[in-house]
């Protein structure tokens, strides 16, 4: 792999831009690998790149149906933050959200991550209650938040309207830390080191079987023809169910679609992520100026990535009363992805029922700020068998009643 | 934009009229019950990419709620009927037939196979 640099953008610059490689080979598959990850998304891809990483295994093969990068990590508003009330999910989305601060470098690829700062506004009496309690939280968990006024979010956010007709703004939960990346970058980059150390991303190929032998994974029957594998990794998003039956069992789980829409672009007016979970509507704003706003989930299952209009109505409802300016946008793109959600809305990263066989699904709402922290621990608990990341996050904690009791996915009220 | 007919007044109802209801047909297993049992009605939901029950209510009509059966691919609706069903009744199974051979859901599915 040629290193991208000044240096190489100089040189290319003077020879007409004829050195450039492709940032990943697009291989036939191989009869047999140590390991398949299906699903080529953010997650996927990340767990394959720290399988490498950090343990030295590169014969792996990542399948995926589409295109890479194509499914959620394609679709959602790129926020980046750790600010969760449990021990478990804090844990995880911080070491997220610290991988994330080196990723450029550590890829050599550009993820533009923006550490601009990310409040959740406080609306109701319960909002100001519930986010001290987090910043208390987040201050034992070593997660760097603040819990600040409404003076100070006008302060950070100038075109915010504190009095609303419904919800005023009551103060809100600051983390400094949090902000934005280049999801395509992040898909990308991954994409392009996995490919430098060996191993095979196989784009439009679809897993239509996985092949059990004596209770464990053999390996899987796709439309490039079957495929061995000694360990496999389900990280497939709002697919999960569907390919946890061919496996042969079942998860606690339900898929539905959840909205974004993006606005014309406009000049830089707001250079921190705001989030109003009481009325569901968050907001950035892009490097191109399109402000990206992200809604709810539609109430009834669905595989359509699309999802209602009506919850599009009123997250801009809710985000004109917050921020009138928004009344005079127009509107340019909408679009759907289906999240796959569990009964505590917190991800499921764990063994399963089949052995050798891994999952790391439900991320719910809120996928793309955990790509590298959510790969880290799966590829730790795929090399070694545990991870003390993923601990918590097991298939067996409904059973036992050990949820991650918080809105996890988002960290509002679903 | 979902449109459910509700089957005891009648109204075509859209979305913002309703109210979801999850999975229908669930039996309920309470104290009694072992943990297998429990858990999985609990949390084991159908998630099907297709053919999929489940119940709603006509929230901002009549109240009252009902059974709908839907696609989960398309959004198309093969037909509501009513609370009081055990399972949906023939003359809809017989709808998603037509439209879906070889349709299967929990303990029900296309009888003709």
């Amino acid at each position: 792999m040629k290193r991208y640099s000044a240096f190489a953008v100089a040189r290319e610059a003077l020879r007409y831009h004829t050195g450039w490689e492709r940032a990943w080979r697009s291989p036939e598959p191989k009869r047999h690998y140590d390991v398949i990850i299906v699903g080529a998304g953010g997650h996927g891809l990340a767990t394959a790149y720290y399988l490498g990483k950090n343990y030295g295994i590169t014969n792996v093969a990542i399948i995926e149906k589409g295109w890479l990068g194509g499914g959620n990590t394609g679709r959602n508003t790129t926020i980046i933050r750790s600010n969760y009330l449990q021990d478990p999910s804090a844990a995880i989305y911080e070491k997220a959200r610290s991988l994330y601060e080196t990723m450029s470098q550590d890829l050599n690829y550009n993820v533009m991550f923006s550490p601009r700062g990310v409040i959740m506004l406080a609306q109701t009496e319960h909002e100001i209650r519930g986010y001290k309690r987090t910043a208390h939280a987040n201050a034992l968990q070593g997660v760097q938040t603040e819990w600040i006024s409404p003076e100070r979010v006008k302060e950070i956010v100038p075109i915010i309207n504190l009095h609303g007709p419904r919800y005023p703004v009551l103060g809100g939960l600051w983390q400094e830390r949090g902000g934005t990346a280049r999801h395509d970058a992040v898909a990308w980059g991954y994409a392009r080191a996995c490919s430098d150390m060996g191993m095979d991303i196989i784009q439009q190929c679809e897993v239509t079987g996985v092949r059990t032998e004596g209770g464990r994974v053999a390996g899987v029957e796709t439309s490039k023809g079957p495929i061995d594998c000694d360990k496999m990794g389900m990280i497939v998003a709002g697919n999960a169910s569907h390919l946890s039956e061919m496996a042969g069992f079942r998860l606690p789980m339900e898929s539905v679609a959840l909205q974004a829409l993006v606005s014309e672009p406009i000049k830089p007016c707001m250079d921190v992520v705001v989030m109003a979970n009481t009325v569901h509507g968050y907001m950035s704003q892009s490097d191109k100026g399109e402000m990206v706003i992200g809604g709810g989930t539609d109430a009834a299952n669905n595989y359509t990535q699309r999802g209602s209009f009506h919850h599009i109505e009123e997250t801009v409802r809710a985000l004109v009363e917050t921020f009138p300016m928004v009344s005079r946008l127009k509107m340019l793109r909408q679009w759907g992805g289906i999240v796959d959600v569990t009964g505590d809305r917190s991800p499921l990263i764990s063994k399963t029922p089949v052995g050798n066989c891994f999952i790391n699904c439900g991320w719910g709402t809120g996928g793309f700020k955990s790509i590298p922290g959510s790969g880290w621990a799966m590829a730790e608990l795929m090399a070694t068998g545990h991870s003390p990341l993923t601990e918590e996050f097991t298939m067996n904690r409904f059973k036992e009643g050990k949820f991650i009791d918080e809105s996890v996915a988002a960290g509002v009220a679903h | 934009m979902l449109i459910l007919e509700c089957p005891y007044c009648g109204v075509k109802a859209e979305e913002t009229e309703l109210a979801s209801g999850g999975e229908a047909h669930l039996k309920r297993f309470g104290p009694g019950s072992d943990d297998e049992q429990f858990h999985d009605y609990l949390f084991m939901r159908e998630n099907p990419k297709g053919v999929h029950f489940e119940r709603w209510r006509h929230a901002n009509g009549c109240g009252k709620w009902f059974h709908a059966a839907r696609c989960t691919m398309t959004m198309e609706v093969f037909g509501t009927y009513a609370a009081q069903a055990y399972e949906p009744p023939q003359e809809i199974k017989d709808k998603i037939t037509a439209k879906r051979p070889g349709w299967s859901w929990r303990e029900f599915s296309d009888a003709s196979e």
